[in-house]
């Protein structure tokens, strides 16, 4: 058996402890060690976005960083993002805009816009296909999802 | 009487002939007849008492079910075409063909 | 039915069911099921495109520790044993076994070989590196035109061509011949004033779903098997893995889990075999999960293709001939959708002359999965192309030829089926009167370009079952897996005939011990077939709660009549009461109410559709950029109509893919170069517009609300339509996909 380490880390609000071997990725823990399969596996090499997730404010695809990286720091995951009776924004302004299909990508996409929306509150059409070229979606062909950011901007402007 | 269309690749066995008229009232009866006026069809049509795999029969322009069996209509109009293998890798033995 | 029905729930926007779930990270896809004791499953593949398996020794990797079972195609059913009972038919069963694992030969880069489970993901992949195989490796044939060649090397050895019933001689790479001729097309080419032929090749795509193939299979000692899996149909998965393992389809559940994308992709299986097998060696659950390049590698994408198109019309635009020559690559087994391809290259065309042969030619690539019309987009780039080069060369507009020769009810399809109602020229003139068409297309390295195409779309075999609850809600249970909204456009069909809102609507995918037989999600056909099954089901119930309000009201079942979500009494009384306030009566009127339905309909109607494209052409780095998009379609009647608008732009944006940048890039030795996201180029966001849709409904007789199937024809028209662009932009005819800088670059003389 490989080694463990022991990491202690902040996942959405609350502290969170577990073992997990050097090679393993911050997706693979999320997904197998902490059941918190929200974060997909699209490609695990950072092509995708499926598993997009935000690390100390910043966000990263979590396939590309290790487990062992985020001791001390901060995760939010799409788990943590809706109130126990609303939904946050952002998911609304997916839904109302039927900006998903199949929904794999949904997870990634909304994590993504929440880092977007946090740091550029009134992003341009332009600005939000940018940021969102780091997130693929196959069934959209993202006309909806683009909307769906612009609505989502409104609402929490 | 039905009306049968002769697929191009088999109007060698109907000196070109591209559309024929002929009693019958399944499908089964249809190609007898087929058959008897143009020796050599049925064993380009059917294997056993069944149509082969890899040939759909379309009465009316809707593929049938029943193949063989299928019942006919006085007037239909019938078609022999490849079948199309698309939604499964191919058409599993017991299976119809289907598009996807 | 009118074609002015005014309906409370079609038509509607509601937010779909599942959408709560999949926006908060709980809905549960194939990777996402977890189990107690589960193990971790992972294939070894070919790394040789052609070879002939000499050996394989397991034995340094069962020794791995952490390893519990291996498996090679030695534990499959010979498959041989079967053809020799069964015949020509059974043939096919060879093929897909030997797709699962290799019996005797790998046949591409990426063949599945053997197959481990272990404690962990990354145990069973290392010990897959210390399976020995001995490959005598063989030469490959990776092109259609080299495959047909008489002296290419054979794939199969006991492969003949079939030419509808006649088989040949000689083995060959040719697997069949089609053919379709209707009138006599010498003497239309005769008749025309203008005939272009021109030649026309297209890459290996694929349909590129973000989610990898995954499965977990769990067998109980009672022989029992359970798969849970993403599928775009769970009885599909059952029927395929019987027959692979030859096993009883009544010990076999397939538990449908979320799919993340198919497009045709997720209907063969693959790994959902091996998991049984490991399953049933091991005693315990594993889990195989795929990663991308085994995606690329190992699953089926769309074949690339070599056509020919000659047609000819008068200087009055009438196009009198057409004829087409087309080969497809079928990958490493017979299959490709040339069949479809040939059906639908002219088909939204009157033509009075037509002759189409079609080749299935096999090729040392993966065996080729239906990807979105399959075969359609590559035909209708050489068709679609040409025609535009013919209402240039006559100077009539494209769209207008389009009117001109287009096809309408009462005309026979070159194939020979006659075409019921079709909404084809309403498609044309969508597109002729929408603003885009109107806006100025001047600038220098800007052009327009059309396209249009037609999809069969199908019918099959649907069950639903709605069970009544007392507070007038209905559960409705379904085998359609859910890839894109359906359980909205199914549940709000039933919903409508009851006259309840969608949201009084619980709709289920269910497993396949759960619900009645249901062909795959895939041929356009979940909204029209599941739906058409909904309304049947719910038909039931009206009928059902119509006797109990007989019952109540101690009439005859004659005097109760139902509209707008009340039944009334016609006859005697004065009666009404609400469906949902006779739910909560059901208890005192004879119990539970369990309505079911179950279709397997003829009438999908085609669909067609025909978009307008702006481009601009950047000449010095061949990049062609999207400017601005429209795309129409007959829809026969839109259900939900954002679903319909989403499976539009959804198709476009892969067809601008297929146009633009995505194909299969190999080496000389057959192992693809770009078997990733990033250098298989999707595209992103970031290189798209937004994607104007215009929906026209004209409705399918075939379906109780007209309903016509939408998910497939929107990716036909766009290589075609963004090859004319092209050619308006920069004066060159493109002719091979994808046009991609390099092949612009080259084209228009730069380098």
């Amino acid at each position: 058996m490989a080694i463990k380490s022991h990491v202690q880390t902040t996942i959405n609000g609350e502290t969170v402890e577990f073992l997990c071997e050097s090679r393993q990725s911050l997706l693979e823990v999320l997904r197998d060690e902490l059941h918190l399969t929200g974060a997909k596996e699209g490609c695990n090499n950072g092509n995708c976005g499926a598993c997009s997730v935000i690390l100390d404010g910043r966000l990263v695809n979590s396939c590309l960083v290790l487990g062992v990286e985020t001791e001390g720091k901060s995760v939010e995951t799409i788990e943590g993002l809706a109130a126990p009776d609303k939904l946050h924004p952002i998911q609304d302004a997916f839904l109302e805009n039927a900006a998903l299909q199949c929904g794999i990508c949904t997870p990634g996409f909304i994590m993504s816009t929440k880092a977007l929306l946090d740091s550029n509150p009134n992003p341009t059409e332009h600005e939000i296909r940018y940021w969102l070229a780091g997130n693929l979606c196959r069934c959209t062909g993202y006309d909806k999802i683009v909307r769906a950011v612009q609505d989502a901007a409104k609402a929490s402007a | 009487m039905p009306h049968v269309a002769i697929p191009s690749l088999l109007r060698n066995l109907t000196d070109g002939e591209e559309s024929v008229t002929l009693p019958g009232t399944t499908i089964r009866e249809v190609i007898d007849n087929l058959e008897h006026r143009y020796p050599g069809m049925k064993a380009r049509l059917c294997e056993a008492d069944r149509i082969k795999p890899g040939i759909a029969v379309y009465v009316n322009g809707i593929l049938t079910r029943g193949a063989i069996r299928e019942r006919i209509a006085e007037d239909a109009e019938i078609h022999f075409l490849p079948a199309i293998g698309g939604g499964m890798s191919e058409p599993l033995p017991h299976q119809d063909s289907e598009l996807t | 039915m009118s074609e002015k029905k005014e309906y409370k729930v079609i038509g509607t926007r509601p937010i779909r069911h599942d959408g709560v779930d999949k926006v908060t990270g709980r809905a549960l896809y194939g990777a996402d099921f977890q189990i107690a004791g589960l193990l971790h499953g992972r294939v070894l593949r070919s790394p040789h495109a052609h070879a002939r398996i000499v050996s394989i020794d397991t034995s340094r990797a069962e020794a791995y520790p952490g390893v519990k079972g291996i498996v090679t195609a030695q534990d499959l059913p010979d498959p041989a044993d079967k053809v020799a009972d069964l015949g020509e038919g059974a043939v096919n069963l060879k093929y897909l076994c030997d797709n699962i694992l290799a019996r005797d030969k790998v046949l591409y880069k990426g063949h599945a070989v053997a197959a481990v489970a272990a404690t962990s993901p990354h145990i069973a992949e290392e010990a897959c590196t210390l399976i020995d195989v001995a490959y005598e490796v063989l030469p490959p044939v990776l092109e259609v035109r080299q495959a047909m060649e008489p002296d290419a090397p054979l794939l199969h050895e006991n492969l003949k061509t079939t030419s509808l019933g006649e088989t040949a001689d000689e083995p060959s790479n040719v697997a069949s011949h089609l053919q379709y001729k209707k009138g006599a097309p010498e003497k239309g080419f005769a008749e025309a004033d203008v005939v272009i032929e021109r030649e026309f090749v297209t890459g290996t795509v694929h349909q590129g779903y973000i989610e990898p193939h995954n499965a977990t299979a769990l067998y109980n000692p009672d022989g029992h098997l359970t798969i849970w899996c993403s599928t775009q149909g769970a009885f599909t998965v059952r029927e395929q893995v019987a027959e692979i393992l030859q096993y009883p389809i009544s010990k076999i559940k397939v538990v449908p889990m979320e799919i993340g994308g198919g497009f045709g992709g997720k209907i063969s299986v693959y790994i959902k075999p091996v998991a049984a097998l490991l399953a049933m060696k091991t005693g315990k659950p594993v889990k195989v999960l795929m990663n991308r390049t085994d995606v690329f590698e190992g699953t089926g994408p769309t074949p690339a293709s070599y056509i020919r198109v000659k047609m000819g019309a008068t200087k009055a635009g009438k196009v009198t001939a057409a004829e087409a020559y087309l080969a497809f690559e079928a990958g490493a087994y017979p299959g490709s959708p040339v069949g479809p391809g040939a059906m639908c290259i002219f088909a939204p065309y009157n033509i009075e002359n037509v002759l189409i042969d079609g080749y299935d030619v096999v090729v040392n690539k993966p065996k080729t999965a239906p990807y979105r019309a399959p075969g359609a987009t590559n035909a209708a780039f050489g068709s679609e192309t040409i025609l535009d080069e013919l209402a240039e060369r006559l100077e009539i507009d494209p769209l207008e030829i389009r009117l001109m020769n287009g096809a309408k009810e009462g005309d026979r399809r070159a194939d020979g089926p006659i075409y019921p109602r079709i909404g084809y020229i309403e498609t044309v003139e969508a597109a002729k009167q929408h603003p885009h068409y109107a806006a100025p297309n001047g600038k220098k390295h800007h052009g327009r370009g059309v396209a249009s195409g037609f999809w069969f779309n199908i019918g099959l075999e649907s069950s639903v079952t709605i069970n009544v609850n007392v507070d007038g809600t209905i559960n409705l249970v379904e085998g359609s897996t859910d890839i894109g909204g359906t359980r909205a456009s199914i549940a709000m069909q039933a919903a409508e005939v009851l006259g309840i809102p969608a949201e009084s609507v619980n709709p289920s995918v269910v497993d396949t011990n759960s619900v009645g037989y249901t062909a795959v999600t895939g041929g356009s056909r979940t909204t029209y077939a599941t739906g058409y099954a909904a309304y049947e089901a719910a038909q039931d119930v009206k009928r059902q709660m119509i006797a109990r309000a007989a019952k109540l009201w101690e009439v005859d079942e004659a005097n109760v009549q139902f509209a707008d979500g009340e039944f009334s009494c016609i006859n005697g009384k004065e009666e009404q009461i609400s469906f949902r306030d006779l739910c909560a009566r059901l208890g005192e009127t004879g119990g539970p109410v369990v309505g079911s339905g179950t279709v397997n309909p003829g009438g999908a109607g085609g669909a067609f559709a025909t978009h307008v494209v702006d481009v601009e052409v950047d000449e010095e780095t061949g990049k062609v950029e999207i400017l601005r998009y429209t795309a129409t379609q007959d829809a026969g009647k839109a259900i939900h109509p954002s679903y319909v608008e989403g499976q539009i732009q959804g198709g476009v944006v892969q067809g601008i893919g297929w146009a633009l940048n995505e194909e299969y890039i190999y080496d000389a030795e057959g192992t693809m170069t770009n078997a990733s996201f990033l250098d298989y180029r999707m595209p992103t966001c970031l290189d798209l517009p937004m994607i104007d849709t215009v929906i026209v409904e004209v409705p399918n007789p075939g379906h109780p609300y007209g309903v016509r199937g939408v998910g497939e024809v929107p990716i036909i028209p766009p290589p075609a339509a963004i090859a004319n662009a092209i050619y308006d932009a920069v004066g060159i005819r493109m002719t091979e996909l994808p046009m991609s800088p390099e092949r612009l670059l080259k084209a228009i003389g730069t380098i």
